[in-house]
């Protein structure tokens, strides 16, 4: 049922696309792999604890939304948010000490792998309660509004999300009220062990958010150049005043749900077939054909990428932990008012 | 098995499980006891349980009594009452208490209430398994203990299952009871083994157990952080402080006789939960004693709870949030004045 359609997976190229630009988006896809590659070793290692959650197949839909949005435009994420903070902008150092569970983490070791938060790039968190953040994000937008602020608020959520009534009684008071947020759905097929077509009695997603009056696309979210594409179109009007639009980025996870997870409930024909949908050499491959890269460009991505995680990772090791005497920092705020 | 080998071959009086297995067999004993029950919750049939409690369940009893459900809180329990209320004996399950406060509103405004609002017209027999509990660095939206919001609820039983004999002993007469049951599980449990009867005996579910008689000291604690007490009572008994250990069990109703009992021998008491220690259980049983068993004291109650903090990610600050064995023996020599 989620098998996508054989054959070789050839992105099309936008007429003018920029060599450059379409270099950046490869790096930040390499990037994120790179990085929760070396996340899984870390885990096996011990030195990373708790749940992990791999974002390793879905990299194509961070980056294009990233690329879409502004810098000052907000984000909402899951408990699956490497890659989104990773694109935000938030540095995998600060980001890998925080898995490690360090004083110098986004968070300060509080949040861990689900919870990373960036006050200083609007990265408003991973959230582990499905759907939780749905409505957090249209607070942010509302905000945005009332305040006169042209930013957009993105909020990104699995389809099992869609399960829940936070995501129903959110996108409408969104459409209600004509506010900036972006409802990015990353439809992988699962939530959990749960397929789609057994949780949903109408599976196309984009027609129950359409039935919010909200504008509502299907894009192919292994396709980084369509994805970047069809978020800038939404953005754009939803800039423009012309209230939500809800992307659903139709794609796979390659790994299980989590580091608990013995994943017996997918067929691995079907796991092999989105694989040869991988994003990132899907890019590569199109880059080459235009002539922006060849295997020495793509060896030297990759090697940098490398050389910033192990910057990250021995900036993690050696940052501290946070002193015993704190733990009750945070609960309420200090400022005074 | 045959005549023969029944008589050549007597059946073992033990056998040794995990905890995970122990809940499992009371399920599969309710689902073969009762047609009318039925489990339903998110990821109990493909996927196998989150804790994996219910794997293999889905294939021996099928989709229409192992119903994977959506992400979908409010709706699985509401559901559950619903069905509980017209014939059925639904288990529904929450896979964390941390998302059973999706549910709340069914569980407090429906399930606990039905009864009282319609004059005694309609009980809620449903069943809700949940699990709570720290100690796997899961943050503070997976990790918390949230007992006491249940146990401050008239019209709902509330259960805690940490021990084999629990875990095989509640269910059965908990979906016999009439009125709405919320049994806690405890994930950092399942994997730990006991050697048990191979036929469970049945636990009487308003009562609390003594888990380690002793003479000194009462201690009053409920869930996994039992373990931890009993941990710290073997380190003070080296110490030569004897400290009786109280599992509540059933954290409402509270079986204050056995707390008010005990103290009336030991003369101390200290409460120890995983749970915030403000309003917590805790606080309930100590406002008990202090009640009922005042002139039994030697010494105030004491109490050890979640220091106030949502649980961190990183394991220093987990551990120094939630009781230890250190922290309890420190404050058990405390309250004997020997700290
Ligand atoms: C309210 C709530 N219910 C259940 C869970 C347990 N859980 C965590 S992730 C998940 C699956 C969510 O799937 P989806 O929204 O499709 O996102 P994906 O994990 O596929 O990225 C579940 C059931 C939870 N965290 N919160």
């Amino acid at each position: 049922m989620s098998r996508p359609s054989p054959g070789r997976f050839r992105l099309q190229a936008p007429p003018n696309l920029d060599a450059e630009h379409g270099l950046d988006l490869l790096r930040t896809m390499v990037r994120i792999r790179r990085f929760e590659e070396r996340c899984v070793e870390l885990y096996s290692a011990a030195k990373i604890r708790g749940f992990l959650h791999l974002y390793i197949g879905e990299e194509a839909i961070a980056t294009g939304v990233m690329a879409a949005i502004d810098l000052d435009d907000a984000a909402v994420s899951t408990y699956r948010e490497h890659g989104h903070a990773i694109a935000k902008g938030i540095g995998t150092d600060v980001i890998m000490a925080e898995m490690l569970g360090k004083v110098d983490g986004v968070s300060r070791g509080r949040g861990g792998s689900m919870h990373l938060f960036d006050a200083a790039t609007r990265f408003y968190g991973g959230n582990a309660i499905v759907a939780g953040g749905i409505p957090l994000a249209v607070g942010l937008a509302l905000a945005d509004k009332l305040q006169g602020h042209d930013r957009v608020t993105v909020c990104f959520f699995g389809e099992g999300a869609v399960d829940e009534g936070a995501f129903h009684e959110s996108i409408n008071l969104a459409s209600l009220w004509n506010l900036p947020v972006l409802f990015a759905c990353e439809n992988n097929h699962y939530s959990m062990g749960m397929a789609l077509t057994r949780a949903e009695a109408q599976t196309d997603l984009a027609l129950k958010a359409a039935s919010y009056a909200v504008p509502a696309w299907r894009v192919d979210g292994m396709d980084v150049l369509a994805v970047e594409e069809a978020t800038r179109k939404a953005v754009t009007a939803i800039r423009g005043g012309e209230g939500p639009v809800f992307i659903e980025y139709e794609t796979y996870r390659f790994r299980a749900h989590s580091m608990y997870d013995p994943d017996l409930y997918r067929d691995p024909d079907e796991v092999a077939a989105w694989k040869q949908r991988d994003p990132i050499p899907a890019l590569a491959s199109l880059l080459t054909e235009l002539g922006h890269l060849d295997e020495d460009g793509l060896a030297t991505i990759e090697a940098e990428a490398d050389a910033e995680i192990d910057v990250a990772v021995t900036f993690a090791e050696s940052s501290p932990l946070e002193p015993l005497d704190d733990l009750e920092r945070f609960v309420v705020s200090e400022v005074t008012p | 098995m045959t005549a023969t080998d029944a008589t050549t071959r007597p059946t073992p009086e033990t056998v040794r499980m995990t905890l995970r297995e122990a809940h499992k067999q009371s399920l599969r004993a309710a689902l073969d006891h009762d047609e009318r029950v039925f489990l339903m919750g998110e990821d109990i049939g493909a996927y196998g349980g989150c804790f994996a409690v219910t794997m293999g369940l889905l294939d021996e009893y099928g989709p229409e009594r192992i119903r994977d459900t959506p992400l979908s809180e409010i709706a699985i329990v509401g559901t559950a009452i619903g069905a509980a209320m017209n014939g059925m004996r639904p288990i529904a399950e929450i896979m964390t208490c941390n998302f059973s406060l999706l549910a709340m509103d069914q569980i407090i405004n429906n399930a606990a209430t039905l009864l009282h609002m319609s004059g005694g017209q309609f009980n809620v027999p449903v069943v809700i398994r949940t699990t709570a509990g720290a100690g796997r660095q899961l943050a503070a939206q997976h990790s918390h203990s949230f007992e006491p919001y249940f146990a401050h609820v008239p019209g709902i039983r509330v259960v805690s299952l940490a021990t084999h004999a629990d875990a095989r002993g509640v269910l059965a007469p908990a979906l016999e009871d009439p009125d709405p049951v919320i049994l806690f599980e405890y994930p950092r449990l399942m994997t730990m083994e006991a050697e048990v009867p191979v036929d469970p005996d049945i636990v009487d579910l308003s009562s609390a157990a003594i888990r380690r008689p002793g003479s000194d000291v009462t201690v009053v604690t409920y869930g996994a952080t039992q373990h931890t007490v009993l941990d710290a009572a073997e380190a003070l008994a080296a110490d030569g402080i004897d400290a009786e250990v109280i599992d509540l069990r059933s954290l409402r109703p509270l079986d204050d006789a056995t707390v008010f009992a005990s103290v009336a021998r030991t003369h101390r008491a200290v409460v120890v939960e995983e749970a915030w220690r403000t309003v917590g259980l805790g606080a309930e049983v100590a406002a008990r004693i202090a009640e009922e068993a005042f002139y039994d004291l030697d010494a105030p109650v004491a109490r050890i709870g979640c220091a106030e903090v949502p649980l961190p990610y990183a394991k220093h600050l987990e551990d120094a949030a939630i009781p230890q064995v250190e922290s309890i023996v420190a404050e058990v020599r405390r309250v004997m004045h020997r700290g």
